[in-house]
């Protein structure tokens, strides 16, 4: 058992190492490889070739644009609560801002009556879940981390509630007829339709990789070593001439900006939006996603999402011993953040800096333990 | 906003909001004693108090034999009521403990951040109302009625019910119990040592692990009681209503001070009557939004709350 953790260990390393002596043109090579198999996997033609890996109970196509969702998001919680340290527990408060917003500018049934095009919402939704981050960010940013953690909770329950009880947002009746994203092919049918989820994932897809090479060059920025700074000792990093509320606001603005753009996609896609795709467990899911997937690094990150929100998919009809192991999936959740949390705090593929950091703790001295 | 609908029913109002607020407060206990000694918000006691709301139906359900359609009185009912508490304490007490060994000690022989104690605590919140999502295949149970929720007497026109004497009164007896436990007995003397400052306390000699467990046993207790004045003053029990009551509960202990015992009894009773009246000004639907408000402002505005945090410690 020991050894079999080891040769992983080892190989794992081998890896990284190989990639960080490997020439650029390899590298590039190397990525071009995997982006062309992800805009190639929804396609039956390639994957039926992949053995066990296709999803049996439901569309795979469906299921990739649920994992790009599910991305989309880790990568933005990775912003706030891997770079900058923040625990927020509200994520999907931000997901739901993002959805709502386009829902109530588009949407035939909604009281403002613009029913404008998805594309022109767009916008207006990023910088609405943007305002909105830096609205929740200016009072609660200046508590420690566990009131901070449970106010974002806060937070987002009580969109949730506002969505379900105010006549505005419609409650559990919801809005209908969100347009989809604009395009047709050569022969006028529109690009995204109703039956075929493949667009809609290549269009996340095609996102997450401008959302990639965006927080790549600002984690490597002034910015973002800020929030490592912050991240390490928010004392120390005040000390040091780092403001360090503007810097923390500026995460929480970034990490709403994707949210919100996630749930913008998530609108046009379903065509619906009620409050009950807004649940608290949600938020905990992509908390557990990053933390799985190893928080502050963006490989980590896409890793845990992609896992999570596959894993979740994939046991939707598999049974065991007569279990049908989808019941299971929430408390496979919670489980999994605990053994993380006490095994590998660092997650699966790890921040070297991060990983430091839970080491040096680990030296520290006990008293009377 | 209905003015006459807070006016005309304000007698109601405030004593479903007195009896709301006890099961509060005792449950805020939980969050108050862990907080106290460690400095850490046990997300998982939510779960401990479900744990103690399920054992009770069980013990009627299988103990006692009885169903949802079942009416009993007297004798019965006591020997219901007070099996269900013990049963129950004992379920909550065990869960918590079970919590904080597998949860939290790992973490503080590792020195992990204090976010780090947050995430295990929600996993672990998680995976036990999970559980009973699975065993009850997430149906509500129904429950026996053992005290009934008729008004019993008038107090200047308001009813009252058998129901919310029993929950008031117990809620108060458990509270005086603990009030007097930390106070004047040795353990509860080692519980505010370590609550000072808990390395001072184990160089003492006084051993923190046990001392720890200790506090997470008797937040169990509290809740696993709590959980049976639930089940008689609701009627239906589901595996989700944990995390409405936790987060209740927890606004209830930062409303009186979290670490402050007194202050879990204050602001678990003003914490209900609040959020009645809110629903009686704007509305049922909003009675849980203004639980939420009241807890992002407090934190915002207030974070020691009203009569401050303190578990004989003296803050910097």
């Amino acid at each position: 058992m020991r050894s079999a953790i080891d040769r992983v260990r080892a190989g794992r390393e081998a890896v990284g190492a190989w990639w960080q002596r490997a020439p650029r043109g390899v590298r590039w090579a190397v990525l071009g490889a995997v982006i062309v198999f992800f805009y190639a996997l929804p396609n039956k033609e390639f994957y039926q070739y992949l053995g066990p890996i296709p999803t049996t109970g439901s569309n795979f196509g469906q299921v990739l644009f649920t994992i790009s969702i599910y991305v989309l998001l880790a990568v933005g919680l990775n912003i706030v609560v891997g770079y900058a340290g923040l625990l927020d527990l509200g994520y999907f408060g931000f997901f739901a801002v993002g959805a709502y917003t386009v829902a109530v500018l588009t949407s035939p049934v909604s009281d403002l009556n613009t029913q404008w095009p998805w594309l022109v919402a767009l916008p207006f939704a990023l910088i609405i879940t943007m305002v909105s981050g830096v609205l929740l960010g200016m009072p609660t940013l200046r508590l420690r981390g566990d009131y901070l953690a449970i106010v974002t909770l806060g937070f987002a329950e009580m969109i949730r509630l506002a969505a379900t009880s105010s006549e505005f947002l419609r409650g559990q009746r919801g809005f209908n007829q969100i347009p989809h994203p604009p395009g047709r092919y050569a022969d006028g049918t529109p690009v995204f339709g109703v039956l075929d989820p493949r667009p809609y994932y290549w269009l996340v897809l095609t996102l997450i990789i401008l959302v990639l090479i965006g927080v790549r060059n600002l984690s490597r920025s002034r910015v973002g070593r800020a929030w490592v700074a912050i991240r390490e000792d928010e004392d120390a990093a005040q000390l040091m001439g780092v403001p360090t509320f503007k810097f923390k606001l500026w995460a929480f603005a970034i990490g709403a900006l994707i949210g919100g753009l996630a749930g913008a996609l998530f609108a046009g896609k379903q065509n619906f939006v009620n409050s009950q795709n807004f649940e608290l467990l949600n938020s905990i899911i992509i908390l557990a996603a990053v933390i799985f997937g190893g928080s502050g690094n963006l490989v980590g990150a896409i890793t845990g999402g992609a896992l999570v929100a596959y894993l979740v998919e994939r046991l939707r009809g598999v049974e065991l011993f007569g279990w049908e192991l989808y019941e299971f999936r929430f408390m496979f959740f919670g489980a999994v953040l605990i053994i993380m949390m006490i095994f590998r705090p660092q997650g699966l593929i790890p921040n070297r800096r991060r990983a430091a950091e839970f080491a040096d703790r680990r030296r520290e001295v006990t008293v009377g333990g | 906003m209905d003015i006459n609908g807070l006016f005309s029913n304000f007698g109601e109002l405030t004593t479903t909001g007195l009896t709301q607020g006890a099961i509060y407060a005792l449950v805020a206990l939980g969050y108050t004693l862990v907080y106290g000694v460690l400095r850490l918000i046990n997300f998982a006691h939510s779960e401990v108090f479900i744990t103690g709301a399920f054992f009770a139906v069980w013990t009627w359900q299988f103990l006692w034999g009885l169903n949802q359609d079942s009416t009993v009185s007297g004798l019965v009912a006591v020997g219901c009521l007070v099996s269900a508490m013990v049963v129950a304490a004992l379920a909550s007490a065990t869960i918590a403990s079970v919590v904080e060994m597998v949860a939290y000690r790992p973490l503080r022989k590792r020195h992990a951040p204090p976010l780090a104690f947050l995430i295990t605590a929600i996993g672990a919140s998680i995976v036990i109302s999970e559980a009973y999502a699975i065993l009850t295949r997430r149906r509500p149970t129904g429950m026996p009625t053992l005290v009934s929720t008729d008004p019993l007497i008038h107090i200047g026109g308001v009813p009252i019910s058998a129901a919310d004497l029993l929950i008031v009164a117990s809620a108060l007896i458990m509270m005086i119990i603990l009030d007097i436990f930390i106070n004047r007995s040795r353990i509860g003397r080692g519980i505010r040592a370590v609550a000072q400052d808990a390395n001072t306390a184990a160089l003492m000699g006084i051993n923190k692990d046990r001392i720890i467990l200790l506090v997470f046993l008797t937040g169990g207790l509290m809740a696993g009681i709590a959980g049976v004045l639930f089940n008689v003053r609701i009627g239906v029990l589901t595996y989700s209503v944990g995390f409405l009551m936790g987060i209740k509960a927890f606004t209830a202990a930062v409303l009186g001070g979290i670490g402050n015992l007194r202050g879990a009894l204050l602001g678990g009773l003003l914490l209900g009557v609040t959020e009645n009246y809110a629903s009686g000004l704007f509305g049922t639907q909003w009675k849980d939004f203004t639980a939420f408000a009241v807890l992002v402002v407090l934190l915002m505005f207030r974070p020691t709350g009203l009569l401050g945090e303190s578990l004989g410690r003296v803050r910097a």
